[in-house]
C-alpha cells in the first residue's frame, strides 16, 4: 500500500505550492483557468503559464540528473546563448530548421562533454568547472554572431518556438515529451538508481562497478542538450539570436526548479517530475506578479520572498523540527523529514 | 622551499608580471603611470567586492548577490541624495550598515536553518536586485559638491598618471583584509571553516559567529564598492553591475584561492583583479580585437588556473598518503 502511494507523498508539497499559487492567479484573474481555442491554437492563462515555462522545465530536466550526481551545472545558460546563435547562423547561412536544431544541439552536446570531463576526468569540482564555460560561453556566442542580434524568418525554426501540435504550442509539447520520456526511462531502468548512487558516494559506486566516469559525462551531456534545446526555444520565440541576453540567469532559474522540487543539493536522490513542478511554481508566479497588475518593480522582491518562504518550508532543519514535534506528539514521520539529519552540518557550509 | 599552499600564488604573480611584461612590448605606453592609476581606478569596485568574495570562498561559501548589493547601494545613495538633504557621509555609513546588516542575515539563514550558501544567496541577489528597482527604476544621478570634491581627490605622480580615491581605497581595503585573514583570530577561524566545518566546531570555532560575520563582511564590502561604483559613475541605476559576481569570484580563483575553502590568500585576489584589468586594457590598447575576447580569454585563465591548482592538491596529496587510492572529490 505504502508503495503504490510513495510518488504522490513525495510530489505532495510541490503540488500543494503549485495549487497555491494557481489559486491566486484565480484570484488576481478571475479567467485564468478558461481555455479556449482560436486558429487552431489554445489560448489561456494555464496555456501561457505551460508555455512560458517550457525553457525553465527544460532546463530542469537536465539540472535535475546533474544535481542528483552531486554536481551543478551553471553553464547552461551560456550554452543556450551559444545554441540559439548556431541555430540563427546556420539559418542565415542558407540552410534549413533541421540541420540548424542539429547544429545546435551539436554544440550543446559538445559543451555538456566539455563540463563532464572536467567533473569526471579533471574532477574538478562541479560549480568550478561549470563556471569556466559560463564566463567564457557568452563571449563564444557573441563569436559566432559577431557581436550583432542575428535575426532569422526561416519558417521552420520559428515554429519550434511559436507554432503548435494538435493545438499545443510546440514549446508546452516538447518539454512535456521531453520529461515523461527522461522520468520514464530514468526510473524504469537501473540509471536512475545508478545516478542516484554516484550522488551518495562516488568513489563507493565506482568501486560497486558502476562506470561512474562515463555516467557523469552522460549527465552533463544530457544538461548540456537540454540547454541547446531551449536556447532554440527561446531564438526561435524572438526569432533572433541574442548572444548577451538570452538564458541570462536562466540557470539560477533552473537550479531553483530543482530545489523547489524538494531535490537536494547534496545529490543523492532525485524526481524529474518534481522539479518540473517546479519550474511551473516559478512560472506561475511570474504570472500571477503580472497578472495582479503590481508596478513590475516589484517583480523581484515578490519573488525572492516567496522562493525563500519556500525554501525555508523545505530547509532541513524545519523539517527535523517537524519530525521532532510529530515525534514527540506520537504521529508517523513523514517521510521527508528525517533528511535534515545526516547532512544538515555540511549544508551548513 | 616553496610551500605548496603558497604555490598558486606565486604562479598568479609570475602571470602577472609575464602578461605585464608581454603587454609592455607590444605596447610600451602600458607601461606608463597613467596606465597603471587606471588600472587601479577602473577596478576599485571589483577588487573590493572580491575581497570579501576571497573571505567568503576561504570559508567554503560563495556569494552571489554581489552585483546586486553594489547596484542597491549606488540607487539608495543617489535617492537618499536627491530626496533628503542627509550629508553624504551621513548616507555613506546608513548603506554600509544596511549593506552589512543584510550580508549577516543571509549568513545567519545560511547557519541556522543550514541552507546551501549557494541558494539563500541567491534568493538575496533577488532580493536586493528587486530593493534596487523599488527605490528606482531609472538612473538617478548623483549631484553633490562633496562627492564631486570626493571625486576630485588625487595624487598626481610626477609622470602624469593620477592616482585617484577610489584605487586607494581599494588598496587599503586589501591591506586591511590581509591583515585580518592572517593575523586575526577571525581570520583564522575562516580557514578552519573552509577545512572542514566539523572539525572546525570540534576545535571550537564558533560557528555562528564566524559565519554571520564572513557573510556581514562580504556584504558590508560590496556595499563599499557601490559607494566607490556610484562616485565612479556619478550614478545609481539598478541595472548596473550585473555579473559583477563573476569576476568577483573568477578573480579570486585566478588569484590562487581553492574553491573548496581553506587554502588561499587575499593578496592573490589582488593580484587576479590586476590581470583581468590587464586582459581589459589590452583589447583596449589594440583596438581590434572585439570586447568578447574578454569573457573568452578570462574564462581560458580560470580553467588554466583551476588545472594548476587541481595539479597542485593532487600532488601534495600523492606525497601525503603514499599508499591511499584516490583523493574523494568533496
Amino acid at each position: 500500500m505504502a508503495l503504490s502511494h510513495a510518488p504522490l507523498r513525495r510530489l505532495a508539497p510541490q503540488l500543494v505550492i503549485l495549487a497555491a499559487v494557481l489559486l491566486l492567479n484565480l484570484a488576481v484573474f478571475p479567467d485564468f483557468f478558461r481555455v479556449e481555442f482560436q486558429n487552431g491554437r489554445l489560448f489561456g492563462g494555464i496555456i501561457d503559464v505551460l508555455n512560458r515555462g517550457a525553457p525553465t522545465a527544460i532546463l530542469a530536466i537536465g539540472m535535475t540528473l546533474v544535481i542528483g550526481t552531486r554536481g551543478i551545472d551553471l553553464s547552461v545558460g551560456a550554452v543556450m546563448a551559444i545554441a540559439g546563435a548556431c541555430a540563427a547562423k546556420i539559418v542565415t547561412d542558407g540552410h534549413g530548421w533541421g540541420t540548424a536544431l542539429a547544429g545546435a544541439l551539436l554544440a550543446g552536446g559538445l559543451c555538456g562533454i566539455w563540463n563532464g570531463v572536467l567533473v569526471a576526468w579533471l574532477r574538478i569540482q562541479p560549480i568550478v568547472a561549470t563556471l569556466v564555460l559560463m564566463v567564457a560561453g557568452r563571449g563564444i556566442a557573441q563569436l559566432v554572431t559577431e557581436g550583432t542580434i542575428l535575426t532569422f524568418l526561416n519558417e521552420g525554426l520559428i515554429r519550434l518556438g511559436s507554432g503548435t501540435i494538435l493545438g499545443l504550442p510546440v514549446p508546452v509539447a516538447i518539454w512535456i515529451a521531453l520529461g515523461a520520456a527522461m522520468a520514464w526511462g530514468v526510473r524504469r531502468s537501473a540509471l536512475g538508481l545508478l545516478i542516484e548512487s554516484i550522488g551518495i558516494n562516488a568513489a563507493a559506486a565506482r568501486l560497486a562497478g558502476i562506470n561512474a566516469r562515463g555516467l557523469l559525462v552522460c549527465v552533463y551531456l544530457v544538461s548540456g542538450l537540454c540547454a541547446a534545446l531551449a536556447g532554440v526555444i527561446v531564438a526561435a520565440d524572438i526569432k533572433g539570436a541574442d548572444a548577451n541576453n538570452a538564458g541570462l540567469w536562466m540557470e539560477l532559474d533552473a537550479i531553483l526548479a530543482v530545489v523547489i522540487g524538494g531535490n537536494s543539493l547534496l545529490g543523492g536522490r532525485f524526481s524529474i517530475i518534481a522539479s518540473l513542478l517546479g519550474a511551473l511554481i516559478i512560472q506561475s508566479v511570474n504570472s500571477a506578479i503580472l497578472l495582479s497588475g503590481m508596478p513590475p518593480e516589484f517583480n523581484l522582491v515578490i519573488k525572492a520572498v516567496l522562493i525563500l518562504a519556500i525554501l525555508v518550508i523545505q530547509s532541513p532543519r524545519i523539517g527535523h523540527w517537524i519530525y521532532i514535534l510529530r515525534a514527540s506528539g506520537g504521529d508517523p514521520a513523514p517521510g521527508r523529514a528525517p533528511r535534515g539529519g545526516a547532512h544538515a552540518k555540511e549544508t551548513a557550509r | 622551499m616553496i610551500r605548496s599552499t603558497s604555490l598558486p600564488l606565486i604562479v598568479t604573480l609570475v602571470t602577472f608580471v609575464i602578461a605585464y611584461a608581454l603587454c609592455a612590448s607590444a605596447y610600451p605606453a602600458m607601461l606608463s603611470s597613467r596606465v597603471v592609476a587606471n588600472l587601479l581606478t577602473d577596478n576599485a569596485f571589483l577588487g573590493i567586492a572580491a575581497v570579501g568574495m576571497t573571505f567568503v570562498i576561504l570559508s567554503g561559501g560563495i556569494d552571489l548577490s554581489v552585483g546586486s548589493v553594489i547596484a542597491f547601494t549606488g540607487v539608495f545613495l543617489a535617492v537618499v541624495l536627491r530626496d533628503t538633504s542627509l550629508h553624504p557621509l551621513a548616507a555613506f555609513a546608513l548603506v554600509l550598515a544596511l549593506t552589512a546588516g543584510f550580508g549577516a542575515a543571509m549568513g545567519a539563514v545560511i547557519h541556522f536553518l543550514e541552507m546551501p550558501a549557494f541558494i539563500v544567496t541567491l534568493a538575496g541577489m533577488f532580493l536586493a536586485r528587486g530593493a534596487a528597482y523599488v527605490l528606482s527604476v531609472d538612473s538617478v544621478p548623483i549631484t553633490h559638491e562633496f562627492c564631486d570634491w570626493l571625486q576630485d581627490i588625487y595624487w598626481k605622480a610626477p609622470s602624469g598618471g593620477r592616482f585617484r580615491l577610489a584605487g586607494g581605497v581599494m588598496v587599503a581595503v586589501f591591506l586591511g583584509a590581509i591583515l585580518v585573514a592572517h593575523r586575526t583570530r577571525f581570520g583564522q577561524n575562516v580557514y578552519a571553516i573552509g577545512g572542514g566545518a566539523r572539525t572546525a566546531r570540534l576545535m571550537g570555532v564558533p560557528l555562528a559567529r564566524t559565519t554571520i560575520g564572513i557573510y556581514a563582511i562580504s556584504g558590508g564590502l560590496s556595499g563599499l564598492a557601490g559607494i566607490v561604483f556610484a562616485l565612479y559613475t556619478s550614478a545609481g541605476y539598478s541595472l548596473a553591475a550585473v555579473g559583477v559576481e563573476l569576476d568577483a569570484i573568477a578573480a579570486v580563483v585566478i588569484g590562487g584561492t581553492l574553491l573548496t575553502g581553506g587554502s588561499g590568500f587575499v593578496a592573490g585576489t589582488f593580484f587576479g583583479i590586476l590581470i583581468m584589468g590587464l586582459i581589459q586594457t589590452y583589447i583596449v590598447f589594440d583596438g581590434t580585437l572585439s570586447s568578447w575576447w574578454t569573457k573568452i580569454v578570462i574564462g581560458a585563465l580560470l580553467f588554466t588556473f583551476i588545472l594548476l591548482q587541481k595539479g597542485l592538491t593532487w600532488a601534495t596529496t600523492i606525497r601525503r598518503r603514499p599508499a591511499a587510492g584516490s583523493p574523494t572529490p568533496s
